[in-house]
């Protein structure tokens, strides 16, 4: 939840796209869900010539699981931000796991 | 963290795609140009009139596939094709066989350069 939550403040940034199959794509994050699937808009692609199916596409939709990258402005980023939600998730799953094991023993 | 079924959220859903011409490329690197009729939460894809385009060099060409179902977990991306570029593409259509048989050579001429590479690796003591 914590990946998707942050990828939701970027909506509207610029990002770079990096695939697995080593396609880099530019455009303006339109949306991103729960599996972190990306819409990108008015794209970008890095290398161009050498992806040529791509040259009639503005808008592409890219599933979460061939993501390698997601590439950012440092200065969108609040880092302190993501530290502080990262802590908290950390032990909110910490005491999920502890109520868990609490449970099975019970 | 719920644990409902994993449904599609409405700002990320593929609803506004529907009944659109898209290009969808796949994990082994097949083009697929179709109809968007139908999709699931796994990004499972019905497309019809579908055609594979191979593309090599600056020409393309086409195979007719019809009606295609495709299993999301094949899924790269799909994009939405803007008409005016496509009709304006600096690429030309060729014949199928044509295609063939450039990625044919193409296919041949890779796999001679990657032996002469491995070839010279070796020698350097890389196996």
């Amino acid at each position: 939840m914590l990946f998707y939550s942050f990828f939701k403040t970027q909506v509207g940034q610029q990002v770079t796209v990096e695939l697995k199959n080593d396609l880099a794509i530019q455009g303006v994050l339109e949306s991103v869900d729960q599996f972190l699937n990306i819409k990108l808009r008015d794209i970008h692609v890095v290398d161009a010539e050498r992806y040529p199916h791509m040259l009639s596409i503005k808008n592409c939709f890219i599933r979460g699981s061939v993501v390698r990258y997601v590439q950012l402005l440092p200065s969108t980023v609040d880092t302190a931000l993501l530290q502080d939600a990262a802590r908290r998730e950390a032990q909110s799953t910490q005491q999920m796991s502890q109520t868990k094991a609490a449970a099975v023993q019970a | 963290m719920s644990f409902a079924p994993q449904f599609f959220t409405t700002a990320e859903s593929l609803v506004g795609s529907l009944d659109r011409k898209l290009l969808v490329v796949l994990r082994d690197g097949r083009k697929i140009i179709g109809v968007l009729r139908s999709y699931d939460q796994f990004a499972n894809l019905v497309l019809q009139d579908s055609l594979e385009r191979i593309y090599v060099g600056d020409a393309y060409g086409d195979i007719e596939r019809g009606v295609f179902i495709i299993r999301g977990e094949n899924v790269v991306l799909l994009g939405e094709i803007d008409e005016d570029i496509e009709d304006a593409l600096p690429l030309r259509q060729l014949p199928i066989q044509d295609i063939l048989e450039m990625q044919r050579e193409e296919a041949e001429e890779k796999a001679r350069r990657d032996k002469l590479r491995l070839q010279l690796l070796h020698k350097q003591g890389f196996s």
